[in-house]
């Protein structure tokens, strides 16, 4: 039993690294990407190439992939997602719904149905034996590690510099943030951009822990869309912790029926929605 | 005659397909204290939106310091010199007091304010520094938005209703902090819809009326009557 | 001087009688038309009222959804097993089956109305995956790999085909109907009174959630209509088929194209859908892609679809729902 919820645990590692870019987005310019998923996709087949065509070792293929997203993320926001934000969310979820749908068709044209994955040299079988004689698989734990330093280095970047004080002057009030000086277009890439190096890192182990193909992207859409409202808006350690329960709820699912798993998750997830629907760990806003 | 430090010549400005200014003529100079009064809807928060870049206006129709303005973008006004204390406060909610101050130094020019000297003219201000700014009152949350457009250092403040919802006394005290800036060489335009608060802090007023200049002239010059009926349009 | 309120004009007035006559014409295809023809028109009527629907609810509801598909499934699933299990003839189940789905949007919206805008999509989307799950663990109904429409296996092809094809006809008009009359009745106009401004529609009294929920209601109706039909026109149904997330997606393509919260932007699209569908269909993929593309250059430059502004340039009407002052 404590192996499924340590397992649990870092598999919401994991979603906590698909959910950390939706919840950036969202908490800077109320703009939902329903592509989140495909591009997570992408960024697993970017590694995927990267590692193939140049022979390099899944870290290397993680250090080209990160600036690239970036300035992928800049220039998404800055030239295609930008006439969308605003209070009509119609045209943004349109515009990423028709990302999505491109993506997934491009990458089945690129790399056929088959399912792929990233050579790990490794990494993926080994394990680390705890006292007590239990086994964590080496390759949960560093997603996991990788998790709560992006969270707290989100957190941090929110709460203490001033790129974080940008961001959240132009989601309170993008007109007076404007006022102020700031250009709220090139904040916006900004913020896209950094939610992008997620993504990456989140696609480099997706790519690493299992298969993917290219019609996954909506099913990781939704754990990262679950794993945000359960935790709360707002806040990047809710977002955390909201993945933390649906890898737990999934991972008692499945240990009980293989074929309920993810439909348990949903079930939480709608169970939060009707009892707390503002999430466990909402930010208040003044 | 020095030239006007704001120049403003036949303004016209719209919402999408409504007009809101039909043609105004303004004048700040250097120093001065300026008020515009007028009722709901006559377009005075409008006047104010077209000078800081907020609301389209024709480039030529609007001059600081000699140069034209009109239609530029906020961020580029706020750095030539001019800042605004928005109607209705509207601070970040998701910032702390101190930090709504840093926002208003995003654009920072050379000047006296500082962080430093606000917290000292304003000590509750300094007690609150780290509390989220809406959790203040009315009367320290229009302090907050007064110092967060100064620490841009600005020539000319425009302040838009600075009354609004405020306890009478409270309004009095913000009105008293006025002439501190003024008194630094700071150019100020007050938009009031108190006529008595307006005429007392300035030397000159323009009241506006559907658009339109109606009147203007020294705040000691113009007789109560003439004042009622620019205000309304009689 | 006193203005009068003008509904309809001269194009629209055209309109209608064209309307009249085609759909007289199409009435009679069952006796001259290639049974391909029908087959088709049944695909593109299911396809047309979900976008109808869709439209509703996004462009005059001011609900963005990527979970109607879970009404669509629903329709399908119960018309199936009122067929199968409940002797009820099929085409008498469609419209119960629309009933049933619809009754079945109340308890959901419980759940799905907690959240707005772009995350009520996505919520909508995760109870949408909720019961395609839900089905595809139940045997009764085949799991995972479906099962088949048995209840119309004694009726000759051609009879069936034909049937299917009125149904469908039927079924077309009646949403069209449907929606053209909601729009222009008082709780249309009180809809509008909403999408244009939801806070100033309640001071003057209109209760947004009832509205909101009468048009989730009414739009899963339709939903669960379109994909009964459907499944009475495919013979077998499986839970991917029946709550793909790709129904909305060609509904959306449908509304954007045509332009949202107009009543001819689904006509329009829905026709431009089959054209595109006609022809690059085979292209598969990348077919897919273009269509994609499309819907994304016509959101940022088109912001109200090709049939809008066409309406924006030229001032055109087919469907007054909108009253104009006249001098």
């Amino acid at each position: 039993m404590i192996e499924t919820l340590l397992q649990g645990l870092l598999l919401g590692g994991l979603y906590c690294l698909f959910a950390l870019g939706q919840s950036l987005m969202f908490g800077v310019m109320r703009l939902t990407n329903t592509a989140q998923g495909d591009f997570i996709v992408l960024a697993s087949y970017g590694a995927i190439t990267a590692s193939t065509l140049f022979a390099v070792s899944p870290t290397v293929a993680g250090l080209i992939l990160v600036p690239i997203a970036f300035v992928f993320g800049y220039g998404l926001q800055r030239f295609v997602l930008s006439g969308t934000v605003g209070p009509d969310p119609l045209p943004s979820l349109v515009v990423t719904f028709g990302l999505s749908i491109v993506i997934q068709n491009a990458l089945l044209e690129l790399f056929s149905a088959d399912p792929r994955a990233i050579e790990s040299g490794g990494l993926a079988t080994q394990s680390i034996v705890l006292p007590g004689g239990l086994a964590l698989g080496a390759l949960p734990l560093l997603i996991f590690a990788a998790a709560v330093v992006c969270t707290a280095a989100l957190q941090w970047l929110f709460g203490r510099t001033a790129l974080g004080r940008a961001f959240r002057a132009v989601s309170d009030d993008r007109e007076i943030a404007e006022l102020m000086g700031l250009d709220s277009r090139r904040i916006f890439a900004l913020a896209t951009a950094i939610a992008f190096t997620v993504i990456a890192l989140a696609g480099l182990f997706q790519g690493l822990r299992t298969t993917v193909s290219p019609a996954d992207g909506p099913r990781l859409l939704l754990f990262a869309f679950e794993a945000v409202i359960i935790g709360g808006m707002g806040s990047f350690w809710g977002t955390f912790v909201g993945a933390m329960v649906l890898g737990l709820t999934q991972q008692v699912g499945f240990r009980i029926d293989p074929g309920w798993g993810i439909w348990f998750g949903h079930m939480v997830f709608l169970a939060v929605l009707v009892v707390r629907p503002q999430g466990l760990f909402p930010k208040t806003r003044g | 005659m020095s030239q006007a430090l704001i120049r403003v010549e036949n303004l016209t400005a719209f919402y999408g397909d409504a007009q809101a200014l039909f043609g105004i003529d303004f004048e700040l100079q250097a120093g001065e204290t300026v008020a515009i009064i007028g009722a709901n809807g006559a377009g005075k928060s409008s006047f104010l939106k077209s000078l800081t870049g907020l609301l389209r206006a024709p480039r030529e129709a609007i001059c600081f310091d000699g140069q034209p303005i009109g239609g530029l973008p906020p961020g580029h006004i706020v750095r030539q010199g001019l800042a605004m204390v928005p109607e209705g406060r509207r601070l970040f909610p998701s910032l702390s007091v101190q930090e709504n101050l840093q926002m208003g130094g995003f654009a920072r020019r050379p000047g006296p304010w500082t962080l430093a000297r606000l917290f000292s003219m304003f000590p509750i201000l300094d007690a609150k520094r780290h509390d989220p700014a809406t959790s203040l009152s009315g009367g320290q949350q229009q302090m907050v938005a007064i110092g967060r457009a100064l620490m841009s250092n600005p020539r000319v403040l425009l302040c838009d209703e600075l009354s609004l919802g405020l306890a009478p006394i409270v309004i009095k005290e913000i009105y008293a902090a006025v002439p501190m800036f003024t008194s630094e060489g700071m150019s100020v335009v007050v938009v009031e819809q108190d006529v008595a608060v307006a005429q007392r802090v300035s030397q000159r007023v323009y009241c506006f009326q559907e658009g339109r200049v109606a009147l203007h002239g020294r705040s000691d010059g113009l007789t109560r009557e003439q004042i009622s009926q620019a205000y309304f349009g009689l | 001087m006193t203005a009068q309120v003008i509904r309809s004009t001269r194009a629209s007035q055209l309109a209608l009688w064209v309307s009249i006559a085609l759909v007289t014409l199409a009435a009679s295809m069952p006796w001259w038309a290639e049974s391909s023809w029908m087959r088709e028109f049944v695909e593109i009527a299911c396809y047309f009222i979900f976008a109808m629907m869709w439209n509703l609810l996004a462009g005059y509801g001011g609900m963005v959804s990527i979970g109607q598909q879970a009404f669509f499934g629903l329709g399908g699933y119960l018309m199936l097993m009122l067929g199968n299990f409940a002797g009820v003839n099929p085409f008498v189940a469609i419209p119960l089956a629309a009933l049933a789905a619809a009754a079945i949007a109340v308890p959901v919206s419980w759940v799905a109305f907690r959240l707005q805008g772009g995350y009520f999509a996505i919520g909508t989307w995760v109870i949408a995956e909720v019961f395609r799950l839900s089905f595809a663990n139940m045997s009764l109904v085949g799991g995972g790999s479906g099962t088949s429409l048995t209840a119309l296996r004694g009726i000759p092809k051609a009879t069936r085909e034909s049937l299917t094809f009125w149904t469908a006809l039927l079924c077309v008009v009646a949403s069209v109907a449907l929606v053209y009359l909601f729009l222009r009745s008082k709780q249309g106009l009180a809809l509008l009174a909403i999408r244009d401004n939801e806070i100033a529609a309640e001071s003057q009294g209109i209760d947004v959630r009832r509205m909101k929920l009468a048009v989730y209601v009414v739009a899963a109706f339709g939903g669960g209509l379109a994909g009964a039909l459907y499944f009475v026109g495919n013979l077998r149904i499986s839970p991917d088929a029946a709550f793909s997330v790709n129904w909305t997606a060609f509904a959306i393509f449908m509304v954007i194209i045509g332009g949202i919260g107009r009543i001819e932007g689904p006509i329009i699209g829905a026709l431009i859908f089959w054209a595109l569908n006609k022809f690059f269909s085979d292209y598969g993929t990348w077919y897919l892609l273009g269509l994609g593309l499309i819907a994304i250059a016509v959101t940022i430059f088109f912001k109200q679809g090709l049939w809008g502004w066409a309406q924006h340039k030229l001032g055109w009407s087919l469907f007054p729902t909108h009253r104009h002052l006249s001098n």
